[in-house]
């Protein structure tokens, strides 16, 4: 959710349970005026909070003028100090799969996991049990990446995109009307889109290209694992992830009111196809 | 002068004047009638302008008045008068010094002019001559006369002989007549002809002004609008609002625009439509607020005052608010008249709000709720259907000659729910979607949904009477399941700070045997409070206040083997049973006993069952105590020392770091004794059927031999 409407952002999306207390709301919003000065980002996303053992993550989002561009991820454990993560490889996301359970809540906490690797010894070959470190902050990232990769969201027409290559917020974006709010056709992944080249060509003849050029949530895999529910009346979307449970994405419909926060244990939710 | 006198065919004067072609085009100062009272004003009104033109004023009105005879545009033949007036002047140089003078004078007059309104344009130019002519002696409208003639011209020039029916561009039209009066202002000679051109021949830059503005008012065979009309909105809502940046949106705003011209006809149909449900919700929510003016008020206020049967929901809301928990204030207050509004109508004694489960399509907001003492309602008791299963003892198949085998599979003795208000059912719980829909009861938890709750994970849908498909097949319909899923989590995470609450003092028959363990316990009144530093630094300061519910799917152990009872009779926990004596002994499940502290809970595999938080740490003197349970997500509880409360939001499911797994089918039961009825034998192949038959007539022949021996003899022979 935008940092500029963060007290607004989070009454909205309140109806999961899980907000932030007084203390960590006015921290907040200080520091993240701060850190986008700091770093001079264009907008200031505050993506959420990882629940851990010991302590919470509070994770939050610089976006630059390009919208689209890779967004730069911060942690802060007491909202007020953040620091940088590093952006997230391939290899930290493989590495990172083994680990289960819980976040420990200290970046610098080890995970050991043991391997058994065959290690060539001159003629010899044998299993050796190798122990492989890996660090909560790695974990971090990655699970933050993939929770961008999945499960991040905006509504159709929030961005769009010029010819000359930048995407931006659209500013004459007035909000979903009742009736699209409620399609999951209307709210697209926030990321570089993947499977739009598989379209057929009748779909792609009815996309607007400056709006219609991500993912949309319609052919998420598996299927059902958006609730989407309407509260307060028609006067709120909620839309809430069943594979990570904890991301709540909240939309007014006809304004301009949108966002999506997670707070959760970082885990993801790999029975949901028997909870369905 | 002949010539002069040819212009002015409507102009009384005759006097011949040199209205240069200047005038025609500035003739501001110009009188409207070129009677001489008419000029004496104007003379007044460039007198501060024009000094040193006293001496030239006479022949100056003349030629005003001619000036205005050739503003006439009607007069065609005034293109050529300019030209001859300037030759026949008698006195040309003062007329021309005059004339430039003037056009000094006019020039700024003019611009002063042209910026007055051209609210007065209006008339055709037809019109205007015998106006000017009319208007001669209202000298206070001077002014604006001079405007109405000094833009009438300039209008002559542009409209030519087309109609002047311009209705919103009149802006534009003053910025054509500045445009057309500097331009004369420039050259006197181009001035000459000008006018003269225009009104004989329209320029080509006015043929192509004109076509431009008809193209531009040309109505669109699709969808009816103009383009003229629509930049002017455009415009006009840029000019309003001033956006940023506006020529980025320009599309933008060019398509709400058209917009806007064709949803007003649909809006209101489709508006009402969608925005319904959230009317709908406004209006119950609305009744919720207004439940308070019932009759009687000051004596119900009483009443309910002492009765204190609702729980102060905000106060909690509150402290939870502290640790980041929460539905929201609105949310909350507005639980917290559903409540109100719940113990109204019912008859409770207590009443609580256990929390809220997210479902898939909407929510459960769940209360709970103990009745007063010999107000429950009665409920229906569901018929066991295990009982009748029971086929080894039915009598009908004895009728029949062949007897079936008969399956000696005795269906597990149905384990008995618990009565109300003891054990997994102490509480009644009492449902709703939304705060302002009624509330529903949810019927009592019987152990058989609790074992197999344990063994499926699965989401809520929020409708209560929703099928739960699952393996093992779950015995009832979504509010079995959620109700057996609350009982779990209220076995598992209620909690309170030790000491407030103890066991009673009258808890007699403290049997050594007790099963069960005490399931009562009331609050401690001498409760002192714990530090909320050691609340939060040692989980043995926690207890459950709520039975640990039994393997077996109750809170109180009950023994299935009864059979010199009768198997309706339910358990108590004073009775005695017995066990030793019967060959089937069953160890009786033993749980935690009631108020446990939390400390003895079981890790999830490395992982402490309750984390525990002081909610602020930057002002740790007024901070509470938050626990958030591990193993399931979702449960809170917090204390600032003397108050607690628990409450659950989420999901409704268990917390394993592993996956989940379905369990297996279990192995196909060996239902019926094997005999020689049932076992299967291969088929006998022919020699072993004839040898059987061989040795079957053998048998008879024997048996026929023995009969005859001891029959007649006679017969003997016959056999053989």
């Amino acid at each position: 959710m935008d940092a500029e409407g963060l007290l607004l952002s989070l009454e909205l999306a309140s109806g999961s349970g899980q907000g932030l207390g007084p203390d960590r709301r006015a921290s907040l919003l200080t520091s993240l005026m701060l850190v986008k000065r700091d770093y001079r980002y264009d907008r200031v996303l505050f993506w959420g909070r990882i629940l851990g053992l010991v302590s919470d993550y509070y994770i939050a989002q610089g976006v630059s003028e390009d919208q689209l561009a890779p967004r730069k991820t911060l942690y802060s454990l007491n909202c007020m100090e953040w620091s940088l993560l590093p952006p997230a490889t391939e290899e930290m996301v493989a590495q990172t799969a083994v680990v289960k359970g819980r976040f420990m809540g200290d970046p610098s906490h080890e995970y050991e996991h043991t391997e058994l690797q065959k290690v060539n010894e001159g003629e010899k070959v044998f299993e050796e049990e190798v122990v492989i470190q890996i660090k909560e902050e790695t974990r971090l990232v990655s699970v933050i990446d993939q929770i961008d990769k999945t499960v991040a969201i905006i509504p159709r027409g929030a961005l769009f995109k010029t010819p000359f290559g930048p995407t931006h917020v659209n500013r004459t974006f007035e909000g979903l009307s009742l009736s699209e709010a409620k399609k999951l056709s209307s709210y697209f992944h926030f990321r570089e889109p993947v499977d739009l080249k598989n379209k057929t060509l009748l779909e792609k003849a009815d996309l607007d290209p400056s709006l219609d050029f991500m993912d949309s949530l319609e052919h998420d895999i598996p299927k059902g694992s958006w609730s989407i529910q309407m509260e307060r009346g028609n006067a709120l979307v909620v839309l809430r992830s069943l594979l990570w449970p904890g991301l709540t994405f909240y939309h007014a419909p006809r304004t301009k009111n949108y966002g999506y926060i997670y707070v959760g244990t970082g885990e993801k939710n790999i029975d949901l196809p028997f909870m369905l | 002068m002949e010539d002069l006198t040819s212009l002015k065919q409507e102009q009384e004067n005759q006097e011949p004047g040199k209205a240069g072609p200047p005038w025609e085009g500035k003739t501001a100062a110009s009188p409207q009638s070129p009677e001489p009272e008419s000029s004496e004003p104007l003379e007044e009104e460039l007198g501060p302008d024009i000094g040193p033109q006293p001496r030239s004023r006479p022949p100056w009105s003349p030629q005003s008045k001619v000036i205005t005879s050739l503003g006439d545009p009607k007069e065609p033949g005034a293109s050529s008068s300019p030209a001859s007036l300037q030759e026949p002047s008698p006195t040309p140089s003062p007329l021309a010094l005059s004339r430039e003078d003037l056009v000094a004078a006019l020039r700024s007059d003019r611009t002063a002019s042209v910026t007055l309104e051209a609210g007065t344009l209006h008339s055709d130019p037809l019109e205007q001559s015998p106006d000017k002519r009319e208007s001669t002696p209202h000298h206070t409208g001077q002014p604006e006369a001079n405007t109405f003639q000094q833009s009438q011209q300039p209008k002559s020039h542009v409209c030519g002989s087309t109609d002047v029916s311009y209705s919103n561009s009149k802006q534009k039209e003053l910025r054509f007549h500045t445009f057309q009066e500097e331009d004369s202002n420039s050259e006197h000679e181009l001035d000459q002809l000008r006018p003269g051109a225009s009104e004989a021949v329209p320029s080509v830059l006015d043929t192509a002004i004109q076509n431009a503005k008809a193209y531009l008012l040309k109505t669109s065979s699709k969808s009816g609008l103009n383009l003229y009309d629509h930049l002017s909105s455009m415009l006009t809502k840029i000019l309003d609002e001033r956006p940023e940046n506006a020529v980025d949106i320009i599309e933008n705003i060019s398509q709400d625009v058209k917009m806007a011209h064709f949803s007003k006809k649909l809006d209101t149909l489709q508006n009402e439509k969608e925005m319904l449900p959230t009317y709908e919700i406004a209006e119950k929510q609305k009744a919720l607020f207004l439940q308070g003016h019932l009759e009687g008020v000051d004596q119900e206020l009483e009443d309910e005052i002492a009765e204190n049967s609702l729980p102060n929901v905000m106060e909690s809301a509150f402290y939870f608010e502290q640790a980041g928990i929460g539905l929201g204030t609105d949310e909350t207050y507005r639980i917290f008249l559903a409540l109100k509004q719940l113990t109204d109508t019912h008859p409770i004694q207590r009443c609580r709000f256990w929390g809220k489960i997210l479902g898939l399509e909407k929510n459960y907001i769940v209360a709970e709720v103990e009745f007063r003492e010999g107000e429950d309602e009665e409920e229906v008791e569901e018929e066991d259907v295990a009982e009748e299963r029971d086929n080894g003892e039915s009598e009908a198949d004895e009728d029949e000659e062949d007897e079936l085998p008969k399956s000696f599979y005795k269906a597990p003795q149905a384990i008995p729910k618990e009565e109300s208000r003891t054990g997994a059912n102490k509480y009644v719980y009492f449902v709703c979607n939304e705060p302002g829909t009624s509330w529903v009861k949810l019927p009592s938890v019987t152990p058989a949904q609790i074992v197999i709750a344990r063994k499926i994970k699965k989401f809520f849908t929020g409708q209560l009477d929703a099928p739960i498909i699952s393996y093992p097949p779950f015995p009832g319909n979504e509010s079995n399941y959620l109700r057996a899923q609350i009982a779990r989590i209220s076995a598992g995470t209620h909690i309170s700070p030790l000491g407030f609450y103890q066991f009673g003092e009258e808890e007699g028959e403290e049997e050594e045997e007790v099963e069960g363990g005490r399931d009562s316990f009331e609050e401690n009144t001498d409760f002192e409070g714990i530090q909320v530093i050691d609340l939060v630094e040692s989980l043995s300061n926690w207890v459950h206040h709520v039975q640990h519910i039994l393997p077996q799917g109750r809170c109180n152990w009950f023994n299935p083997i009864q059979k010199n009872e009768e198997e309706e009779e339910e358990e108590d926990e004073e009775k005695e049973e017995e066990k030793g004596e019967e060959p089937e002994f069953i160890e009786p499940e033993v749980g935690p006993p009631l108020l446990t502290p939390i400390s003895e809970d079981l890790e999830i595999q490395n992982i402490p069952p309750w984390t525990t938080r002081l909610s602020s740490n930057l002002v740790p003197q007024y901070a509470i105590a938050v626990l958030r349970s591990n193993r399931w997500p979702g449960a809170y509880a917090f204390s600032n020392g003397k108050k607690f409360e628990n409450l659950y939001i989420g999901w409704g499911n268990k917390y394993s770091p592993d996956n989940y797994t379905p369990p297996f089918p279990p192995p196909v039961y060996q239902e019926y004794p094997s005999g020689p009825e049932i076992t299967e034998m291969d088929d006998p192949s022919v020699e072993e059927e004839q040898a059987f038959r061989a040795a079957q007539e053998a048998v008879v022949l024997a048996a026929e031999k023995n009969e005859e021996t001891e029959e007649d003899e006679d017969d003997e022979d016959d056999y053989d």
